[in-house]
């Protein structure tokens, strides 16, 4: 073989091609993040500015509209909420199907699967009249619901992946030290399936958080989440773009940030373990 | 006793999926066959397939048909062309490969309505937005993006979200890829285009069908975009069907036709979903 | 009364019947070897003694207690899992006083019996550590370990060195035949691996599909094997069998009491040669693998019947030269058409001294 120099000439290319495509795919997000940080008259200059110093007045005002605040509520609290419910309606699913396989145990899996393949606005109406003669029309409760069965598949699923890659030697190792069966839940598999619950967990979390189909259907002022909050500053007066960009960037950057530490989750969770 | 457990700890997750497909199902097919206003809850009465033959011989229809087509084809395209692309660029390591991936990933967690509003005013704004202000740096006019291309400016926005989701599953694709293949077929004098062609194309023929199923069952509900955005408009020009669907039922108030549309875009993901079933249930078996 | 008895163990899967109807009795104290080929059911009986799996059929008997029907955790037993099955949350310390923490015992005694146990092993310094921070080597001994500590009524060992690589296999080996002497404990252990089950074991069973092909000790089992697949199972390189009908002049020329349909054993070293028309039939030879300490050469007559021959001097034979073959048909096995045995060779002379 030849002898190579440290940094090979297709080494440069490569870092500088994949360089300039991120920052170019990354540039709208990167400008909205720098925008919050502008005074409205700097957000629209023009040619815009790239360099000026930033100020935080923004999130102040953002922080103080009381709506907003509302409205951040219901996101976290629908968000909280349906990741817990899903997880306790998921976790014995998937252990029963993990550790009881049966005959219908892939049958199962494969209809949640099929559940999550229907559009939501196939259930648009019924939802909506239900929610309408509930009276839960514009509650979070209704939101908690929708938000829960919609991923609850992808929980199962994911926590079932999980769950069989516990080596069943060390459930067995447990029955011969002479564990009960709660136990052995308690002491051996619990402290083992802790990562797949949180994994799982935070991705329900990102899903919740950005759902908007069902947050900007059937809530409105009382129960809306900032999804349906940025969705009605669509056509405003006035300026306003770098208290928008405060406003987005808060309720974007928790859930990016999580994102970046489930993004091997999503893959498994979103392809239903298709691409591993 | 044995027999039993399983079945206990399955119930509450089966009994809740199997009810949040159900009753919606039943009631969609129900109010199909009905005559449904929600502004007029006493007009009631069989409607037959009066429904459907309103939504679908609703002008719109073809148009929003078309439209969802046009979108679905679109983002498909670009997303599995620029994702393949892109995971193969960052395949091999490389200084700040690792900043890369975050910031790439990163458009397809923000929220869906923040992603339009950021577009709509940030990039697409005829006279602010920096997509005008590149323009005129070039010396050309500004594009009214929204106006004049709205099917296509909701296409920019959506692929832009979902190009994250296609690279990241490529580049995962790509990481299983077996190495001692790669190493043998360069042993024997593989160029890097006979590589790509015999070992990178095949193997990462399964990922990219995932991703065409993946985006299909969810790119045909693509709606917070065009609600933020064009409203569907300007006329009808970026509605699709589940849009159609939504100003059926909570514009027009017609419970009957939009469940009759509704039907129709069940049908339309089932189709979809059965391949992906097929694909994934191979997979179970390992 | 045996410790440990089975009684007609039956195991199947669906439809088919894995273990097909075992007996066996068990003296306490004993270490017991079953081996086999793979899929012979080995692991599967284990796990029934276990309690692992449920038996389809048969009675388990326990120092006179009746234990068909118990959980695997009431049945006092201990078992080495060929993956060793630590638990990967806790330290070595506290895998190895799970059991006890679980019978609720005093944590001083629990205490005492664990820095016992890692005394023996070894794993006094090793105690603090997670089971990742530690090598395949000593993951084994803390799974021997957490048996150890238990002080159960029998040790089941399911394959416990086929993770290990070979220099330490043998280390590890005569290790447990160590503590097998210091603790006199009941051991059934299970090995795919002959030269394990004729080193540790008190008696060896000799399994294959599912049903019992003989018992016995090391050297009875070597000697005086029940049948051809045992004959062949034990000893390495396996005993030379020819099929009585391509040996025809022989069997005339010795008078050799074998079935027309039956087939002849013959032990490597039982196999001498000589010069080329000196001994009972000429062959050409194969292969020669010189191994230090013995030779081993591979030959074939002109009729093609196979042999080896061991013998612990040099040799300076090479690949294509005629030997003579010198055979003790004394010592011949002759086994009839099924395979079982008609007359046993006679075996090795014992030196006493």
């Amino acid at each position: 073989m030849a002898q190579r120099s440290k940094y090979p000439p297709l080494l440069i290319v490569r870092t500088l091609a994949a360089w300039a495509i991120t920052l170019l795919l990354f540039f709208p997000l990167g400008w909205l993040i720098l925008t919050a940080f502008k005074t409205e008259l700097q957000a629209i200059a023009v040619p815009p500015l790239l360099f000026f110093t930033p100020t935080l007045e923004n999130f102040a005002v953002v922080q103080e509209r009381s709506d907003y605040l509302l409205y951040a509520q219901n996101s976290f609290i629908t968000s909280v909420a349906s990741t817990v419910l899903g997880l306790m309606l998921a976790f014995p699913a998937a252990y029963a199907m993990a550790f009881f396989k049966g005959k219908h145990t892939k049958d199962i899996l494969m209809w949640m699967l099929s559940t999550k393949m229907m559009p939501a606005v196939g259930a648009l109406v019924p939802v909506y009249v239900m929610a309408q003669f509930a009276g839960l029309l514009d509650t979070r409760t209704a939101l908690v619901i929708v938000f829960t069965l919609s991923n609850l598949p992808i929980m199962v699923w994911m926590l079932y992946s999980y769950l069989k890659e516990i080596p069943h030697e060390i459930l067995e190792a447990s029955r011969m030290d002479g564990a009960t069966l709660w136990q052995e839940f308690r002491m051996v598999l619990l402290p083992l399936t802790l990562g797949g619950l949180a994994s799982t967990g935070l991705l329900c979390l990102v899903l919740s958080w950005n759902e908007a189909f069902w947050s900007l259907n059937l809530s409105a002022a009382k129960a809306g989440t900032l999804a349906s909050l940025i969705a009605s500053y669509s056509s405003p007066e006035g300026l306003f773009w770098s208290k928008l960009s405060a406003a987005s960037f808060m309720a974007i950057a928790p859930i990016v940030v999580f994102g970046w530490f489930c993004q091997k989750q999503l893959v498994q969770g979103l392809t239903f373990g298709a691409v591993k | 006793m044995k027999r039993l457990l399983p079945r206990i700890l399955l119930t509450p997750a089966v009994l809740s999926l199997f009810l949040w497909m159900i009753v919606p199902l039943v009631m969609t097919i129900y109010f199909s066959v009905i005559r449904y206003n929600l502004m007029q809850p006493e007009v009631t009465g069989f409607a037959g397939l009066e429904n459907f033959e309103y939504f679908l011989t609703d002008p719109s229809f073809t148009v929003a048909v078309v439209n969802t087509l046009l979108l679905l084809g679109s983002v498909i395209v670009i997303t599995v062309l620029m994702g393949v692309g892109i995971a193969l660029l960052i395949d091999e390591p490389f200084p700040g490969r690792g900043a890369v991936r975050l910031l790439l990933i990163s458009p397809f967690f923000v929220m869906p309505t923040v992603n339009a509003l950021l577009w709509k005013h940030m990039m697409m704004n005829p006279i602010y937005g920096v997509l005008a202000q590149a323009w005129k740096f070039f010396g050309a006019a500004p594009l009214d993006w929204l106006t004049d291309f709205p099917l296509g400016s909701v296409i920019i926005m959506v692929a832009w979200q979902w190009l994250p989701f296609a690279t990241l599953i490529f580049m995962t694709a790509l990481q299983s890829m077996n190495r001692e293949q790669l190493e043998a077929a360069r042993m024997d004098g593989a160029t890097y285009q006979q590589q790509l062609r015999y070992l990178y194309i095949p193997h990462l023929g399964r990922s990219v069908a995932v991703v065409v199923m993946i985006e299909m069952i969810f790119l045909l509900s693509v709606f917070a975009e065009i609600f933020t955005t064009t409203s569907g408009g300007p006329g009808d020009a970026s509605t699709n069907v589940a849009f159609l669907i939504f100003k059926e039922a909570l514009l027009n108030f017609d419970a009957g036709v939009a469940s009759a549309g509704a039907l129709f875009a069940v049908v339309l993901a089932n189709i979809a979903a059965v391949f992906l079933i097929r694909m994934v249930g191979k997979n179970l078996d390992t | 009364m045996a410790y440990l008895e089975l009684q007609g163990i039956e195991k199947e899967f669906g439809d088919v019947r894995v273990i097909r109807g075992i007996d066996l009795q068990i003296r306490q104290g004993e270490f017991i070897v079953f081996v086999g080929p793979s899929g012979c059911g080995k692991s599967t009986l284990l796990r029934l003694i276990a309690g692992l799996e449920e038996t389809s059929g048969g009675k388990l008997m326990l120092d006179g207690r009746d234990i068909t029907d118990e959980p695997s955790s009431k049945r006092d037993l201990a078992m080495v899992f060929q993956s060793y099955a630590l638990y990967p949350h806790m330290s070595v310390f506290e895998n190895m006083s799970f059991a006890l923490k679980l019978a609720k015992v005093e944590e001083s005694v629990i205490a005492e019996k664990v820095a016992r146990a890692a005394k023996i092993l070894n794993l006094t310094d090793y105690l603090q550590r997670t089971p990742k921070e530690l090598s395949g080597g000593q993951r084994q001994r803390v799974a021997i370990g957490r048996a150890i500590v238990r002080a159960p009524k029998v040790f089941l060992f399911d394959e416990p060195l086929s993770n290990l690589d070979a220099a330490l296999r043998g280390q590890t080996r005569i290790e447990i035949a160590k503590l097998h002497r210091s603790l006199g404990a009941t051991t059934i252990y299970v090995t795919h691996d002959q030269v394990e089950a004729m080193t540790l074991a008190d008696r060896v069973v000799v399994l294959r599909d599912g049903k019992i092909e003989q018992v016995g000790t090391p050297l009875e089992l070597y000697d005086r094997p029940a049948n051809q697949f045992v004959a062949q199972f034990i000893g390495t390189p396996q005993m030379n069998v020819v099929a009585a009908k391509d040996i025809q002049a022989w069997v005339q020329q010795m008078a050799l009491p074998v079935e027309p349909d039956g087939f002849l054993g013959l032990r490597p070293e039982h196999v001498t040669l000589c010069a080329a028309g000196q001994g009972l039939t000429n062959a050409r030879v194969e292969l020669v693998e010189a191994l230090g300490a013995e030779t081993l050469v591979y030959l074939s007559t002109a009729a093609g019947v196979q042999f080896v021959a061991r013998q612990t001097e040099r040799t300076s034979l090479a690949v294509g030269m005629e030997v003579g073959l010198r055979i003790d048909l004394d010592e011949a096995h002759l086994f009839d058409a099924k395979g079982r045995i008609t007359r046993t060779g006679k075996a090795r002379p014992t030196l006493v001294h």
